[in-house]
């Protein structure tokens, strides 16, 4: 090898040995648990011949309801990750303050603090929302599957391709210092030479793919496969939400995709679109990732508001409050998302006019958004609310969800944002509505969908402590941040000198602590629901009394999730139908018209791992062969005709029995 | 609406126990933008607390073990009520709109000020005292032009005279932020950004980037002395005294990153070196300084290649004022 110094060059890129952190204890402590927890379970799988069954029935598999469970998976494994890095910030933060410089260097606490928000965001919240989407949305519109089944697996593992690379960061190399959005200059090839950004962009370009496809894949689906009768003014409110998320994601991720492109050119080749001396502008980038990042936020947030009425109205057992005030909310957010990007960097030097056009078009957001606060507390007015799990999530999330509307309005006048910007009190701000709003409003759906998913309820003990520590940690966590932004203290810092700020930091620390025994309830919760499963078992496929058309199925749902396509005539079309009386029809089944599973999605975005690996490390050789292998297994996957399959009659016939007689024993 | 913001003061301060900067500041920018969070705040409580107070009644009092609590599994609509949640929220987002409007121009960080206090306009000829900042990796360099002075990590103002700010930055983006003083703004590199502000209070307060600019960036402190005109004339001397000159190559050193810099104090700057930081010109005959550029687009407008265009670049890069 040495021989050859110019061939290593040529085969390794920049990736040479020193690049491996073995002289760092706590990266190769947690290398050697991760390996070994991943030998484990490699192992246990190959122990108990799971491979084939995984392959066959999850991997390659093109049913909706099985990528929607794969994307949670991933959703919840990431979410590990990305709060090991958020422990790992506080408790250096409540360490590190005079002469102790706390257990984290800048090197590393920078890399932790960028790879927190850009997991978080990217691989918790966008896969958690996109698969609670995926597996309920088919169902609420009486679809058999989605419009374009092969891309939704496809989508799903450029997705993980995306979350392999960000974690390969970890281990080989290093990940971007630069803050979740990789401002330039700092990102550019001057100010951050090593392959950390790198990592960035092209974990996020490859996940990209994936959402983006995902998106036209969903919004297609709604537009086009609605059963019959169920107009869009029918849709539940959870499939309008879904829509306008789309909507925002067809047409903002393209954005993302051109200002991490511009970037990267910027980076590999030379360009200049960002350097302010040459002919570009660092703030187009700003301006570029913010017209993305804005409504990033709604299409997180967005979803998690159609669970909040979904869950509402099921535990009020009542209709939902205002329902066609609550769809032109959502579509009026969709459209004013796109208008108040800059509040995200009035105190970059723009106008008094155009800081005050951004500022007021971001107040407007909150009159739809307070709306809909009402609807859902009208939905309780003269209900019988019964508070299961996904209930009390809702009120947490209505309580807390005020408080971050309040706080964002605050940071929505520009002079008061002259001072809060950048300050932990905005920190507290967008972890007070993504957790209080995104993340409560994915655990209310996960605890609400969960029984349809795998035909039992989760354990409503471990759920509710993992409620408590969730809510009461998250107010430990983020409070004393609000407070810490009032004495003036901004964001990413790795140290301080003043000694009165580290009581505030200690009680952020603790609530982080708090936050960890609620992962871990949740993680329980999991466990002993699969232990307690038959206790917990469902068998009528409508365990809260549902209103909606997917708790008209069994649970889990049949492959093909209903014999015959229903037809709608309300809003609550299952509860319609149970006040009709509906009868399960018991015979006349057809065969059904499937999709078949394919590797292909899988194994495309395998070559574009690396195909991203190797155009982080400068592998230019292995570059070009796997982005070769990625077009050719594309175009080969064309050439496949043996795509779809008929479930015959009798097959269907059958599940279909065998629900009867399940029915027939409650 | 001042005995109110003082309720909240008070409020505010018992709860955080401590210094809160951004509740007690000592610039009269600050004090305005302080005002404003409070008004907003309490015009946003007016339908914040009814909402949360109702939050915990509706669910308490619907609850499914409450059977004397009314039920009415088919109430979905109402239009009264309907107007009513959509017009509330409208109302105060009229007010708080119109609040936003007026105040985000009058706090215009850019606008000349007018008064140096509540009731105490800019006496007559007062001119602002002018400091040049540029955010190095990473620390900050304050030029003094009249004075002729320049420190490093170490500002200095009298109090009530109003300030005026030019900012810039030589490699990444930092934010210029004294809390006390005034709300912050970025400092960029070839662009220049302003911030006109006053201090009211003499003392020593803390000034630091707001913004994340690298693995110095936590040390990226300094420390603002507000104090009288005959202090800050001993604060020029102190600087005048200690001989060191910032010439160019004693910038180009003074540029390379370090980390938690100690204060450094210059008594003469290079004519210019402000600007020529801004076009990227302190070393003239590099390739990418501002100047050559248009000098060799002059070049190449003289052998006929299109000018406008490339001029038109030169413009863009150049720093831009306020629109």
């Amino acid at each position: 090898m040495l021989a050859h110094p110019d061939l290593t060059q040529l085969i390794f890129g920049r990736l040479t040995i020193d690049q491996l952190p073995l002289h760092e204890p706590i990266v190769v402590g947690t290398f050697i648990v991760v390996a070994l927890l991943g030998l484990a379970l490699l192992g246990a799988i190959t122990y108990f011949r799971l491979w084939g069954y995984l392959w066959r029935e999850w991997f390659t598999s093109i049913d909706h309801k099985k990528i929607g469970v794969m994307y949670i998976i991933l959703s919840l494994v990431m979410l590990l990750r990305g709060f090991s890095d958020a422990i790992m910030m506080r408790a250096q933060q409540a360490l590190s303050f005079g002469h102790s410089t706390g257990y984290l260097p800048p090197f590393h606490y920078d890399q932790v603090f960028t790879a927190h928000g850009v997991i978080m965001i990217f691989f918790v919240a966008m896969p958690m929302v996109t698969g609670i989407m995926n597996f309920v949305m088919p169902l609420q519109i009486g679809a058999r599957d989605v419009a374009f089944p092969f891309l939704n697996n496809f989508s799903l593992w450029m997705t993980i391709a995306g979350a392999v690379l960000v974690m390969a960061s970890l281990f080989i190399g290093e990940f971007a210092r630069t803050g979740w959005l990789a401002y330039p200059p700092l990102s550019d090839i001057v100010s951050s030479p090593d392959a950390g950004v790198d990592y960035y962009i092209w974990a996020l370009q490859i996940a990209g793919v994936g959402t983006l496809l995902s998106g036209v894949n969903l919004l297609t689906t709604i537009i086009k496969m609605r059963a019959p009768g169920m107009t869009l003014m029918r849709m539940p409110v959870f499939t309008w939400t879904a829509l306008c998320t789309n909507v925002l994601i067809v047409a903002a991720f393209p954005v993302l995709t051109a200002a991490l492109a511009m970037l990267a050119l910027d980076r590999y080749a030379g360009t200049n679109f960002f350097t302010t001396i040459l002919g570009g502008n660092a703030m187009m980038y700003v301006n570029l990732i913010w017209i993305w990042g804005h409504p990033e936020v709604y299409i997180l947030v967005l979803p998690a508001f159609g669970v909040f009425s979904e869950v509402t109205a099921t535990f009020c057992r009542k209709r939902l409050f205002g329902y066609a005030s609550m769809v032109y909310a959502t579509v009026v957010i969709t459209v004013l998302s796109y208008l108040v990007w800059l509040h995200h960097f009035f105190t970059m030097g723009s106008g008094a006019s155009v800081n005050s056009f951004f500022g007021i078009t971001t107040m407007i957001i909150s009159i739809p958004t307070g709306a809909k606060i009402f609807n859902w507390l009208f939905t309780m007015y003269r209900g019988r609310v019964t508070f299961e799990v996904p209930m009390m999530w809702t009120v947490a999330f209505m309580v807390t969800f005020v408080i971050g509307g309040m706080t964002g309005v605050m940071l929505a006048i520009p002079p008061a944002d002259f001072l809060l910007h950048n300050s932990l009190f905005l920190v507290a701000h967008f972890h007070n509505v993504i957790i209080g709003g995104v993340l409560f409003g994915m655990f209310a759906a996960i605890n609400y969908w969960f029984p349809k998913a795998f035909g039992f309820k989760l354990d409503p003990f471990w759920g509710k402590c993992a409620f408590w520590f969730w809510v009461i940690g998250f107010y430990f966590a983020f409070m004393p941040l609000y407070v810490l932004g009032f004495m003036g203290v901004t964001r990413r810092l790795s140290h301080f000198d003043d000694p009165s700020l580290q009581k505030w930091f200690v009680i952020a620390a603790f609530g982080a602590f708090l936050i960890l025994l609620g992962i871990l309830s949740m993680l329980m919760q999991f466990y002993v629901s699969f232990r307690n499963r038959e206790k917990l078992r469902d068998v009528t496929g409508d365990p809260w009394g549902g209103r909606t058309l997917e708790w008209s199925t069994s649970s889990p749902p049949p492959k093909y999730n209903f014999a015959f396509t229903p037809c709608i005539h309300d809003i609550d079309a299952w509860w319609q139908m149970k006040q009709h009386h509906y009868q399960r029809p018991q015979q006349g089944f057809l065969p059904i018209h499937m999709p078949k599973n394919t590797g292909a999605g899988i194994i495309l975005a395998g070559f574009a791992t690396v195909f991203g690996f190797a155009m982080i490390w400068y592998m230019w050789p292995l570059a070009i062969i796997s982005f070769a292998a990625l077009i050719a297994t594309a175009i080969g996957h064309t050439f496949n005709y043996n795509r779809d399959y008929y479930i015959a009659a009798d097959e269907v016939a059958r599940v279909e029995a065998s629900r009867t007689e399940l029915l027939g024993h409650v | 609406m001042k005995a109110l913001r003082g309720l909240v003061l008070i409020a505010v301060a018992l709860l955080a126990g401590c210094h809160t900067v951004l509740m007690s500041p000592s610039g009269d920018l600050a004090v305005q933008q302080r005002d404003l969070i409070i008004d907003s705040v309490l015009l946003m409580l007016l339908i914040i607390v009814p909402v949360m107070v109702l939050i915990f009644v509706f669910a308490w009092h619907f609850r499914a073990s409450n059977k004397q609590a009314d039920y009415d599994p088919d109430w979905d609509h109402s239009t009264m009520l309907e107007l009513l949640i959509w017009s509330a929220p409208l109302l105060i987002i009229i007010a708080l709109g119109a609040l936003t409007w007026v105040s985000t121009h009058k706090l215009d960080p850019y606008r000349p000020l007018d008064r140096i206090a509540a009731g105490r306009p800019v006496p007559a000829g007062v001119k602002p005292l002018t400091v040049e900042v540029v955010a190095l990796d990473w620390k900050w360099l304050f030029i003094y032009p009249e004075e002729g002075i320049a420190t490093v990590n170490d500002l200095a103002a009298p109090v009530d005279r109003p300030i005026q700010f030019k900012i810039t930055a030589s490699t990444v983006m930092n934010s210029f932020f004294i809390p006390a003083l005034a709300g912050q703004i970025y400092a960029m590199p070839n662009m220049e950004t302003q911030l006109q502000a006053v201090m009211n209070k003499p003392g020593d307060f803390e000034g630091f980037s707001a913004n994340y600019s690298g693995s110095g960036f936590s040390g990226m402190r300094f420390t603002f002395h507000a104090v009288s005109d005959d202090a800050f004339a001993q604060w020029v001397q102190q600087a005048k005294a200690s001989g060191n000159a910032l010439n160019r190559d004693a910038y180009v050193k003074l540029e390379q990153p370090s980390q938690d810099e100690p204060v450094h104090r210059y008594a003469s700057v290079d004519a210019g070196l402000y600007q020529d930081i801004l076009t990227n010109c302190v070393q003239p005959d590099s390739m990418s300084c501002m100047r050559n550029m248009k000098a060799s687009d002059a070049k190449a407008s003289d052998a006929g290649a299109v000018r406008s265009s490339n001029d038109s670049n030169a413009m863009a890069a150049m720093p831009t004022a306020h629109p």
